[in-house]
């Protein structure tokens, strides 16, 4: 009875090369087509590509087959084609170099498109200036690895994203490399996925951005350098862990912006040097905990339609300004945060400060209410103001208020 | 040499200079006397460009001194109170007025050595004493062989004998053909050197003559004598 | 002209206050920079620093500094020098030493820790605000005869573009809140040579992208290059007409 499953698989592996077979495509092989050779595939065979640029149109794939390319052969759409079209499942795409995919608003034409089918491993790829990237369309169970996606996107409306999935559900991306691109990877009614280790940067708009995807998690990833950082909306138990959100700078741009989010995880990520760590807006029961803040223009900015969060643990060291708000009705909680701006003594040595922490300064929630006051950062007048207000306090809400800031960071 | 012609000046409401006109000419030793307050320092500054008449014209040598500054080149001016630079000493004081009126002159350091300034020229400015000042200013007036010597109460804070320098100095300047204007209200001091008498009033010339020409008139031999003699003359 | 700089400036140097002044910023930029972990920080505390105290030791110390020259220029305007000659070398030599000193104090640490292009901005701003400065002293000093009068009136026009005229500002934008004036009053705030001296500096460490609209309005105002061709006529302008009014008040003043 245990045996006879691994037994079967066994079966499986080694029947494998001999019931299917290989067809090689090549200037140097019988076929030098990859359609001439589709014609003649059936389920589980494996087209070889060979050294090469194709050229050849739009490639339709309705049958479970891989495509393993060998020597980086080229499969260019020459501005005018979507290239792979995937209507089966279970097909497997490999080593591959997809190029100037057609470039349309219309019908989003993709470099690898998979339509309503499940199973799809797209793998050691390379999309070039393809429109949009890799784009899954009612797909589940598929996975994307180690592709590197690139595009020289300069404008919103005339470049598509990365890495695109909709109305999919535990779909795994993993060890992609992405920039150039609209938003690097963009997730919208996609549910029970996971994104790894993927790097997304430079991208013109969002380095990631997800909307509508309940019981998502984000581990490990690298945004940096995006136009606009990365943007989590209207989305349930949202985990996201270890991710790093760099150099995220401009005029409207967040490390992460999240909006209409609820139940979710923010845990050990570093936020570094974006013009906002965390924008949030109508954002509730959030636990932000072991996150770092550094050098960021405001560590968090925390809208009055935030309720019940938890921000604990976590460091701000070197920001501009590390908490504003607009509101005056405290519902978060802060607790146990170290503050590099805290000022207060340690007399009792619990390695928490015996004076509470208020992380507003009466300048951040002046800036709240009239934008324009910026215009007076870093004079004279300010820093009295500040000094003023930390001495007597008045004017910022009463309870915003870190009761045991540490005197320590925290290691995280 | 120095003409004024219907020189006026006003500070705020005060009329200081009511219409002066007047001639100053070289070889002269002339007296500038009057009350305090009727305008004898404003007339001489008026001269020396330090203060700017509101109306009217001062020239020297035919030539207007209305933005000019080269003809004090030739004047040597003496201030009632000298006021100079604290933390300067002396010599740095001298040094500098020497490169300020160009060093390519010969200097005239008669008086400099006299007063034996050259053995205190470490001194400060403000360690002097005010006749010690005056010396400073005499003989900075006298050190650039100038045409024209404009001296302001000059023997006022001096001692005796450095008065008696002083003078003895302003003789031999006045043989040498030079002009000398000096303001004083001390008149016995410059009988024997003055050729000339100005008599100011309320900013008002009420006396330009000559001494010979006062003494002649009034009969008298002393020179204040004359004076107040012509003054009740006039008031009648 | 040359020798009476040259009798300013050594007179200056030998006053102990250029000294300590020198001194004074050369300990605060060096603490500055070894405080903040970063130079960029460290540039913007220092920047902080020198907008609020080089314009203060500026007005300060050249209006008593020609206050206590008055002997020394009535000594002068009896000599055969051009009136405009006296004032302008005063200015002069009161602007090199004022600029040797900022340089020495702060330029050289600046150098050493930013020597970069917002380094040398600084720099040149920390000196630009020390000729204006001093050129207000000049208007002062000529202002009021009274010592007291004239060194009260530099300390009310440091206070007032140190701290009243933001005040002023943001009076403005909270009243006007309601109207789209922040354009003007972006621009009203470039007329106060410190505040501008701010703003030009942050524009340059990238800090717009904080100042948000308002930061924008003055990429677009003071970024491009005739944004700093006007900025910096404003700055000349700021370091030439006071002095020039002074200027021409002295030429028609009685001693």
């Amino acid at each position: 009875m245990i045996r006879s499953p691994l037994f079967t698989i066994l079966l499986i592996i080694i029947c494998l090369p001999i019931c299917a077979k290989n067809i090689h495509v090549g200037t140097k092989y019988p076929h030098q087509k990859i359609k001439k050779a589709l014609s003649e595939v059936v389920d589980g065979d494996t087209i070889v590509i060979h050294e090469g640029t194709y050229k050849e149109g739009n490639i339709i794939i309705q049958k479970k087959i891989t495509l393993l390319g060998i020597n980086n052969p080229v499969l260019d759409g020459e501005k005018k084609y979507e290239i792979l079209s995937i209507k089966s499942s279970g097909v497997i795409v490999q080593g591959l170099i997809i190029q100037n995919s057609g470039f349309s608003t219309l019908d989003d034409p993709g470099g690898i498109k998979i339509y309503n089918c499940d199973n799809v491993i797209i793998k050691n790829n390379e999309l070039s200036n393809n429109f949009f990237g890799i784009y899954l369309q009612q797909a589940n169970h598929c996975k994307i690895e180690n592709n590197r996606i690139h595009a020289n996107g300069v404008e919103e409306q005339l470049i598509g994203n990365g890495i695109h999935c909709w109305k999919s559900d535990s779909i795994i991306i993993v060890g992609n490399k992405i920039n150039g691109h609209r938003d690097g990877i963009y997730f919208e009614f996609v549910t029970n996925s996971i994104i790894w280790r993927n790097i997304s940067f430079a991208n013109i708009r969002y380095g990631l951005h997800f909307m509508f995807s309940n019981d998502d998690a984000y581990i490990s990833n690298v945004f940096k350098n995006n136009g606009a950082g990365v943007s989590v909306m209207f989305t349930h138990r949202v985990k996201m862990f270890n991710n790093y959100f760099i150099n995220n700078w401009g005029d409207a741009a967040y490390g992460l912006l999240l909006k209409e989010i609820s139940d979710s995880y923010i845990l050990h990520n570093r936020f570094i040097n974006n013009t906002s760590g965390i924008y949030m807006e109508g954002t509730n029961r959030i636990l932000v905990e072991h996150n770092a803040f550094n050098e960021n223009g405001w560590g968090m900015k925390i809208q009055a339609s935030c309720m019940d969060n938890i921000i604990r643990e976590n460091n701000f060291i070197g920001n501009t300004f590390d908490i504003s708000t607009n509101g005056t009705l405290v519902l978060n909680t802060f607790n146990e945060n170290y503050w590099d701006k805290y000022e207060g003594y340690d007399l009792d040595k619990d390695k928490f400060g015996d004076v509470p922490y208020r992380p507003l300064s009466l300048f951040s929630v002046m800036v709240e209410s009239n934008s324009s006051l910026m215009l007076l950062f870093r004079s004279f007048m300010v820093s009295l103001l500040d000094k003023s207000e930390k001495i007597i306090p008045s004017l910022t809400p009463e309870n915003f208020i870190d009761n045991k800031p540490r005197m320590h960071s925290v290691v995280i | 040499m120095i003409e004024l012609i219907e020189v006026r000046k006003k500070y705020n409401r005060l009329e200081v200079l009511k219409g002066i006109s007047t001639k100053f000419n070289q070889s002269e030793c002339i007296a500038l006397i009057g009350p305090n307050g009727c305008g004898k320092t404003t007339l001489i500054k008026s001269i020396l460009g330090m203060v700017l008449p509101d109306s009217g014209e001062i020239t020297f040598n035919n030539k207007s001194i209305f933005n000019e500054t080269d003809y004090r080149n030739y004047i040597g001016y003496m201030p009632q109170i000298g006021k100079y630079p604290e933390n300067m000493s002396i010599g740095q004081i001298v040094e500098m007025m020497k490169e300020l009126r160009g060093s390519h002159l010969s200097f005239d350091e008669d008086l400099y050595k006299e007063y034996k300034l050259d053995q205190i020229l470490n001194k400060r400015m403000r360690t002097l004493s005010g006749g010690t000042t005056q010396k400073v200013s005499a003989a900075l007036a006298f050190m650039f062989n100038p045409l024209v010597y404009i001296l302001d109460e000059p023997t006022a804070g001096l001692d005796p004998i450095s008065a008696e320098i002083l003078k003895d100095k302003m003789l031999l300047e006045k043989s040498n053909g030079k002009l000398i204007l000096i303001t004083s209200h001390l008149l016995s001091d410059l009988d024997e050197l003055v050729s000339e008498i100005v008599f100011m009033q309320e900013g008002e010339l009420l006396i330009h003559q000559t001494v010979d020409e006062l003494k002649t008139k009034t009969g008298e031999e002393k020179l204040s004598k004359a004076i107040s003699t012509i003054l009740k003359e006039q008031l009648i | 002209m040359n020798r009476i700089i040259k009798f300013v400036i050594l007179d200056i140097l030998r006053n102990k206050i250029i000294l300590f002044y020198t001194l004074l910023l050369a300990i605060l930029s060096f603490s500055m920079f070894s405080l903040e972990d970063n130079e960029s920080k460290g540039l913007l505390s220092l920047l902080n620093l020198i907008l609020l105290n080089v314009p203060l030791v500026a007005i300060i110390f050249s209006t008593i500094y020609i206050y206590n020259s008055s002997e020394f220029i009535e000594l002068l305007i009896s000599q055969p020098i051009k009136r405009n000659k006296i004032w302008i070398s005063l200015f002069l030599g009161l602007n090199t030493s004022l600029v040797i000193s900022f340089i020495i104090g702060a330029g050289i640490p600046i150098l050493l820790y930013s020597p970069n292009l917002i380094g040398i901005i600084l720099i040149i701003i920390g000196c630009i605000i020390s000729v204006i400065f001093t050129s207000l002293a000049f208007l002062c000093s000529i202002i009021s005869r009274d010592k007291a009068k004239g060194i009260g009136m530099s300390i009310l026009i440091w206070l007032f573009f140190s701290l009243l005229f933001d005040g002023l500002i943001m009076f403005l934008l909270f009243q006007l809140a309601d109207y789209p004036l922040e354009n003007w009053i972006a621009i009203i705030a470039a007329l106060n040579p410190i505040d501008l001296s701010r703003i030009v500096i942050l524009l340059q460490l990238d800090l717009s992208a904080m100042l948000g609209f308002t930061g924008a309005v003055f990429k677009q105002t003071f970024g491009t290059s005739w944004g700093i061709l006007i900025s910096s006529s404003l700055l000349i302008l700021w370091m030439i007409i006071p002095f020039m009014i002074s200027l021409i008040k002295f030429n028609k003043k009685d001693h």
